[in-house]
């Protein structure tokens, strides 16, 4: 069954407050060399059939409306997986 | 009068805003986030909570409840609808007002009787405020950082759209949060709609309508605490006129 792999991220100008709280907590277990840390959201969406390009904009167009709010969020990629495969390797 | 406040799953405050309406002398009528029936009230109240968890983001899964389609139909034709909190985020995802929240600046939960200065009487949740009035009420929330681009705030700012401006004065905060409690662009606590029939505040005025039940003042002890009331009595005002 084909997977669509959907990021998400903060928009630039907006403050990322939890990539804030992850920044300074990495120097202080050691992880030096960090400047700074931005926080996302990855989606898995499990499609049935086949990923059609047509499906593909209904799945960019519920990417835009439910899974990211424009106004403080993109949407950075949408990529197609075949689950399938994967779980062969 | 009738006013409607909405339940969703995950909503906390609705008794106390159902308690507000009646205190104000409206009657209130109880709304069901899964049905799409405004059952002929003539003004609406999103109420505070976590509506269904604030899963994906605060606000986001509400907006798509049944019931939201009669809400934003309602308000777009002019229908006075006010949002607390939570209600306020849902406001803002369904782009009925403009802007977002986002975590607080200093990622912890804040709890505190907030100081908040009222800077546009001409709406129809705040008629009853007299212009620049310091009033007190709680606020508590975790995604109460309010931000938008910088032509909306211009906006915002150009046409009188921000009704409540944190304020000095709360009793306790974490440090640099003394005024603004979340790190909100412009200090702002709540805005309106272009026409004002729609606010949205994070603040909590449902919480303080009963004297003796209010926040205090520094200093000079237990304020009468009704400073919310003015919200609810100001919206059955504006029905009637």
């Amino acid at each position: 069954m084909p997977r669509v792999v959907v990021h998400v991220m903060p928009k630039p100008e907006i403050l990322d407050p939890q990539g804030k709280a992850v920044a300074a907590a990495l120097p202080r277990l050691g992880f030096e060399g960090i400047s700074s840390v931005r926080q996302g959201k990855r989606f898995e969406l499990e499609v049935e059939g086949e990923v059609t390009d047509e499906v593909l904009a209904s799945l960019r167009e519920a990417a835009t409306t439910l899974l990211s709010n424009p106004v403080i969020e993109d949407v950075i990629a949408l990529e197609v997986e075949d689950s399938a495969a994967e779980g062969q390797a | 009068m009738r006013i409607g406040v909405v339940t969703f799953p995950g909503t906390l405050d609705d008794r106390d805003a159902l308690r507000a309406v009646r205190l104000a002398g409206g009657e209130p009528v109880a709304l069901w986030h899964g049905e799409d029936d405004l059952q002929d009230v003539d003004a609406i109240v999103l109420p505070g909570g976590f509506s269904y968890g604030d899963y994906l983001r605060a606000g986001a899964i509400s907006r798509f409840a049944p019931v939201m389609d009669k809400v934003v139909d309602a308000a777009q034709g002019g229908m006075p609808v006010l949002g607390i909190c939570n209600g306020f985020q849902v406001l803002c995802e369904t782009h009925l007002l403009p802007g977002a929240m986002i975590k607080n600046a200093h990622r912890s939960f804040i709890c505190r009787d907030q100081p908040l200065r009222v800077e546009n009487v001409r709406t129809a949740w705040t008629a009853d405020y007299q212009q620049d009035q310091v009033i007190r009420v709680p606020l508590k929330n975790q995604d109460g950082q309010y931000v938008a681009d910088e032509r909306t705030l211009d906006e915002l700012e150009g046409e009188g759209r921000v009704v409540f401006r944190y304020a000095a004065g709360a009793t306790h905060g974490p440090a640099g949060f003394e005024s603004n409690p979340n790190g909100s662009r412009h200090d702002i606590a709540g805005v309106t709609n272009a026409a004002g029939n729609v606010v949205g505040l994070m603040p909590h005025p449902e919480h303080a309508v009963e004297a003796g039940f209010g926040p205090d003042e520094p200093g000079a002890g237990t304020r009468t605490g009704t400073d919310g009331l003015s919200m609810f009595t100001s919206v059955l005002r504006s029905l009637v006129a």
